[in-house]
């Protein structure tokens, strides 16, 4: 993991210093509200519906045993003792003052985390894999980019005040783990036919009310010119953006109004000028970043473990939870394990102070002291050795880690809706709830297999419903709340939005819809396919007349 | 007179910002003057024999490219930012400082609050005229907020990563 050294430190602490000062000046009526908005988002901080809310950054993910327990502590002592895991590779505190946030971010200093840039209209945390470095699928580790990233953008000068918010993601592997094709600039780590590294750089994916999939405008960026090519991009962007309608300020709009060849051109001469300049990144200075995210010192282990074959013969539920929340690491003898955090009954991605503190010691215990953080809302632990599988399970029962959902309908991105969101339509976590009750027979949804259900509780998409293999979005109408269903979408590297199926329903209706549609598909499906390929292949046709048929 | 920091002092305004051009027909104000760059780049002529210093500003939506030609010839470029929240100034500033070359006074002007001022100042700006109901002595403050930086700019055109690399070797 990467280690802040007394620069990176100082910058931070600083920060603390800048934002709780800020707070005074609001707090003493020298700042109005409007002034600063911007500059508590910049710090993660919202006004929300019951109180504020506090988004502090997971840099791609990565978070240590140690921050854990600084982010156990801190719900359990300014806040109402648990934490919201994002799909932004954020956390989110619902309850605390205004007047602790200076304290609460000090308290994050002391183990190298912040809330920098969390929000507002700038270069937001960058997201990756949760399964990077350890993945088999993967040509090159993806973090040490995303650290070098984050270092850039941290209150990059030009970049504070953009027209709109801006997220970057990267992935190195083969499938896509992190929606890139959804976000601002999408990287995909690439290897060119001279075995040199390099990016393809994606630009104009996103969500909300006007959702895209990005598109390439490079197919090969050399790794020494990222900076400078994400300077180039920003600026085309910082200049001709739209700032005169907030839903049209993305820089998707700006893609797609000036059409890709000629972004792409505006880009490309503005990288003629600055891309040998000092921004131009060392061999050095990659070097330094990688040397961070070594390889942890792995046993020389058997591929397969014998007693872990043993174990998944002689215990069925073991086996279930294998199947599901346990992937294939690129080094012998070990495994990735999911924790779900999508128990039915808890909203999705909530996780208590004691949860935390024990996710903790299981990740000293099992995982070299390191834990990442999922944009499905999960956590994992990513190096675990397949002998101590079994021992992990079992306390991950104890502490309500284990739900075998991973990849599965009940495995719910969802946001937080009605419940806390100010700017929700309507109520969200029920409507999770209601169809993790539905659907809890666990041989049912491993019949159905893999399936993404992703609701969001407005047109803002928080809850990524556009790429949803199946999506609900919650629609106000007439002040009643309502839920409009979408099928076929996906955020993998073929990634697609999904399409409405008709008129929205009412949130009784909701389990009854899916329902519905899980029955189309079991009765088109072929044995190989799964909800999403069976979509594509019959389209949406035969799920809308199963739905909206009358009653006989 | 009106109150400018200036290379991080409080020093007095001595120009007059025209926000728009006065009609041809009518004499152009005495002293320094700071006039729009539509009419600076069309009415050349009438500026030239002028008494006091003329200097250009020029919006956040207009093309730092036009000064480009004559930058060394003017004393002071002020450039606009309408509202806080607008952050094209900032690549404005960048660009006549790093593209253009351009060595005189660079000037923050329009809503120039004391929490813009340290990016302002990285991206080339050594002039601010703080916003008229603020305490220009407080925002002098602003320029002081960090005392280290990632990356590279108008004031530190060395990245922290090249620079830790020095202080390694
Ligand atoms: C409760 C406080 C929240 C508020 C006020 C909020 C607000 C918003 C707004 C206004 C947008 C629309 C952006 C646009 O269209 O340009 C948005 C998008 C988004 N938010 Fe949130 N959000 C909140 C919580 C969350 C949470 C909890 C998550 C993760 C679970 C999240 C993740 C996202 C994502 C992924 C998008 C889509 C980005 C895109 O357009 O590409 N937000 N949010
Ligand atoms: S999708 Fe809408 S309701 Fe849900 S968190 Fe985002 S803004 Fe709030």
């Amino acid at each position: 993991m990467y280690i802040y050294d007394q620069y990176d430190q100082t910058i931070v602490d600083e920060r603390v210093t800048q934002f709780r000062e800020q707070t005074q000046r609001y707090l003493a009526g020298e700042l109005a509200d409007a002034e600063f908005l911007p500059l508590r988002l910049q710090n993660g901080l919202y006004i929300q519906r019951f109180a504020p809310m506090l988004r502090v950054a997971i840099p791609y993910g990565m978070v240590s045993s140690k921050q854990l327990r600084k982010l156990a502590e801190i719900a359990r002592k300014y806040d109402k003792g648990y934490v919201h895991f994002s799909t932004r590779q954020n956390v989110q505190y619902n309850w605390p003052q205004l007047e602790q946030v200076p304290d609460i971010l000090a308290e994050l200093a002391t183990v190298q985390m912040h809330a920098i840039q969390t929000s507002g209209n700038c270069i937001r945390n960058t997201t990756t894999d949760q399964f990077a470095g350890v993945a088999a699928d993967e040509i090159v580790d993806p973090r040490p980019y995303c650290e070098i990233i984050r270092q850039w953008s941290t209150f990059h000068p030009e970049f504070a005040f953009l027209p709109r918010k801006f997220k970057i993601a990267v992935n190195a592997a083969k499938q896509d783990r992190a929606a890139t094709l959804v976000h601002d600039i999408g990287l995909y780590l690439v290897k060119n036919e001279a075995g040199e590294i390099g990016f393809k750089v994606i630009v104009g994916g996103g969500l909300g009310r006007t959702p895209l999939i990005g598109t390439v405008i490079r197919e090969f960026l050399p790794e020494q010119h990222l900076l400078s090519y994400l300077d180039a991009v920003l600026r085309v962007y910082n200049r001709y953006g739209r700032r005169d309608n907030k839903y049209k300020a993305r820089i998707k709009i700006l893609v797609k109004a000036l059409g890709t060849e000629l972004f792409t051109q505006k880009v490309e001469a503005e990288w003629e000028h600055i891309k040998d300049g000092a921004t131009t990144l060392t061999q050095q200075e990659i070097n330094r970043v990688t040397s961070h995210f070594s390889v942890p010192t792995y046993e020389t282990l058997p591929a397969t473990s014998q007693q872990l074959a043993q174990q998944l013969a002689d215990d069925p539920n073991f086996n279930h939870w294998y199947q599901q929340n346990v992937n294939a690491h690129k080094v012998p003898g070990y495994s990735i394990v999911t924790f779900s955090l999508k128990p039915t009954g808890v909203a999705p991605g909530d996780v208590t102070d004691k949860q935390l503190e024990a996710a903790a010691d299981l990740t000293d215990q099992y995982s070299f002291g390191e834990a990442r953080v999922s944009h499905q809302q999960n956590l994992v632990l990513a190096d675990v050795k397949q002998d101590d599988l079994y021992p992990l399970w079992q306390a991950a029962i104890q502490h309500g880690f284990a739900t075998p959902n991973i990849g599965l309908l009940t495995d719910i991105i969802c946001c937080p809706g009605g419940d806390f969101c100010a700017l929700a339509n309507a109520k969200s976590i029920p409507i999770a709830e209601a169809i993790q009750s539905r659907f809890d027979d666990l041989d049912y949804l491993h019949d159905i297999g893999e399936l993404d259900l992703n609701i969001s509780g407005c047109m803002n998409a928080c809850g990524h419903h556009h790429v949803g293999h199946i999506g609900i979005l919650g629609v106000d109408k007439k002040g009643e709340e309502f839920y409009q269903v979408q099928v076929g979408g996906n955020a993998g590297s073929d990634a697609s939005l999904g399409k409405i199926l008709g008129p929205s329903f009412a949130k009784e209706a909701v389990p009854g819809v899916i329902a519905k549609l899980l029955a189309v598909y079991v009765n088109q499906r072929t044995p190989e396919e799964r909800f999403i390929d069976t979509y594509r292949r019959i389209g949406i046709k035969p799920f809308k007349e199963q739905v909206y048929a009358k009653a006989h | 007179m009106p109150k400018l920091i200036k290379n991080q002092d409080i020093i007095d305004d001595n120009y007059q910002l025209l926000e728009t051009a006065p009609a041809a027909d009518q004499p152009l104000p005495e002293g320094n003057l700071l006039v729009p760059l539509t009419d600076w780049l069309e009415n050349q002529q009438r500026y030239v024999n002028h008494q006091g210093s003329v200097g250009v500003w020029l919006d956040s939506h207009e093309e730092p490219e036009l000064l480009a030609a004559q930058i060394q010839s003017l004393p002071v470029i002020a450039v606009n930012f309408p509202q806080f929240t607008d952050g094209r100034g900032y690549s404005i500033g960048r660009l006549l400082r790093e593209r253009f070359g351009f060595l005189g006074e660079l000037r923050a002007i329009g809503d120039v609050l004391r929490d813009q001022l340290f990016y302002m100042a990285r991206c080339g700006f050594n002039a601010f005229a703080i916003r008229a109901d603020r305490c220009i002595d407080d925002a002098l403050n602003g320029l002081k907020d960090f005392s280290e930086t990632y990356q590279a700019a108008v004031d530190q055109p060395q990245p922290l990563f090249r620079r830790r690399q020095m202080q390694a070797e």
